[in-house]
């Protein structure tokens, strides 16, 4: 996408780069796209766009390692993230197209267990106030008698504390989201790139946020 | 890692404290199989003696294969499978923390209630702790084997049936050694060499098994 540069990677092996070189990606015997490359610095955005079922899930599972291109690979630092395994998933937080959080425990449960597990270490003032932000019940109730919007909100209350985390990949993050909820995720993805962080999301619809980079798969 | 495991064990154990219906299906389910079989072949007590280790062992299998289907399942479905996958620890050390908590949750149950359905076979009581000790060592090793089975299985139609017919071919040496245990015992010869045949399994399933099923799943993920 931007051949000069290339060069500019090889040079910076230790900040923080994400990319991607020729992809191919097949599903069911259909190529969905091919030579795709893209390249993110620290700072920077990328919206993946296109209809459904163009590949926007595959392309950002692929991103995040959780399936191979069949041609191509996606290099994190300069090192292809198959090789990287956990070192690289530590960087990065996925939010899919579910939304990763369990009916039967509360939000403040599910977001508690979603740190350890991403290997977080966050004290319980910082997960209540995330849960807070995101106007989410804090006594016991589950999950599942919440709504599918308060629901992909204790999904999302997750950026509140990745600061620390480098890439965001996030899947249809705005849908089911009311427009408060659109208006704090939009803050968050903003503030999380002006202190250096790097973000790709897919949307089919306009996020309102300036992305750098903008990869349509028709 | 460590903090990584103790969490999924915990997680695991608190979903199945908020629905506790699902543990005591598992548990009733070994009773009620254990309990047919002296209604459907007659209160002959030498018979009863003679095929409690096997039946005992047998509904024990039974019992522990019918939540290994949700054991991946539900979190296949509502995504924290990916999330354990994009995890800071290595799948591996997930995949084993959920083998440990389907056993606390399916394995440790049975073991526990064993010698109750021992005396419906009037099975002498000194060898209710062989019994005991047989399961002890080998429902974990069903859990880890059993795993690897849910983990290969997973997302596909009738996975539940394909499940069965993959999982119960492995379970067979458990089955041998665990109900030759008892067997053994009650002949006099003491079930010692069997105990520690499935000492051995187990230690080889928990080496192997959460590498096994870690590759699974990022199969059935991809």
């Amino acid at each position: 996408m931007h051949p000069g540069r290339w060069r500019r990677a090889s040079f910076c092996n230790n900040c923080d780069v994400l990319e991607a070189s020729d992809l191919e990606c097949e599903r069911g015997g259909r190529t969905l796209f091919r030579s795709l490359s893209l390249f993110l610095e620290p700072g920077e955005s990328l919206r993946i766009a296109g209809a459904n079922g163009s590949g926007k899930t595959s392309l950002l599972r692929i991103l995040c390692g959780l399936a191979a291109p069949s041609v191509g690979a996606v290099r994190w630092r300069g090192s292809p993230i198959a090789a990287l395994k956990e070192d690289y998933a530590r960087q990065l937080v996925y939010l899919g197209h579910s939304s990763a959080v369990k009916g039967d425990l509360t939000a403040a449960e599910n977001l508690s267990i979603a740190c350890t597990l991403a290997g977080l270490h966050v004290p319980k003032s910082e997960l209540r106030a995330a849960l807070e932000r995101f106007g989410l019940p804090l006594q016991e109730t589950p999950v599942r008698r919440l709504s599918q919007g308060q629901r992909r909100r204790a999904a999302l209350a997750r950026l509140c504390v990745s600061a620390t985390l480098p890439l965001w990949l996030l899947d249809e993050p705005f849908s089911a989201l009311d427009a408060a909820g659109i208006d704090l995720l939009r803050t968050l993805v903003v503030e999380h790139l002006a202190r250096g962080g790097m973000a790709a999301f897919t949307t089919h619809q306009d996020p309102g946020i300036a992305a750098t980079h903008v990869v349509d798969l028709g | 890692m460590f903090a990584a495991a103790r969490c999924v064990v915990l997680r695991d154990l608190l979903l199945a404290a908020r629905r506790p219906g699902d543990v005591a299906t598992a548990l009733l389910f070994f009773v009620i199989v254990a309990s047919l079989f002296p209604l459907g072949i007659g209160a002959e007590p030498n018979l009863l003696r003679a095929i409690a280790p096997g039946v005992i062992w047998v509904a024990a299998l039974l019992s522990s294969m019918l939540s290994l289907g949700r054991l991946f399942a539900a979190d296949y479905d509502d995504g924290t499978l990916e999330q354990m996958l994009l995890g800071a620890a290595p799948l591996g050390v997930v995949a084993a923390a959920k083998a440990l908590a389907h056993w606390l949750i399916a394995g440790l149950p049975l073991v526990a209630i064993a010698p109750v359905i021992a005396l419906q076979y009037d099975l002498a009581a000194e060898l209710w702790g062989v019994l005991a000790l047989s399961l002890l060592l080998g429902t974990p090793v069903l859990s880890l084997l059993g795993a690897v089975g849910a983990a290969l299985t997973l997302g596909l139609r009738g996975g539940g049936v394909l499940l069965s017919l993959l999982v119960l071919p492995l379970y067979v040496p458990v089955l041998i050694m665990g109900a030759g245990a008892v067997e053994m015992a009650s002949a006099g010869l003491g079930g010692g060499g069997q105990l520690l045949l499935l000492g051995a399994m187990l230690l080889v399933a928990a080496a192997f098994a959460p590498w096994a099923i870690s590759a699974a799943l990022r199969i059935s993920l991809e």
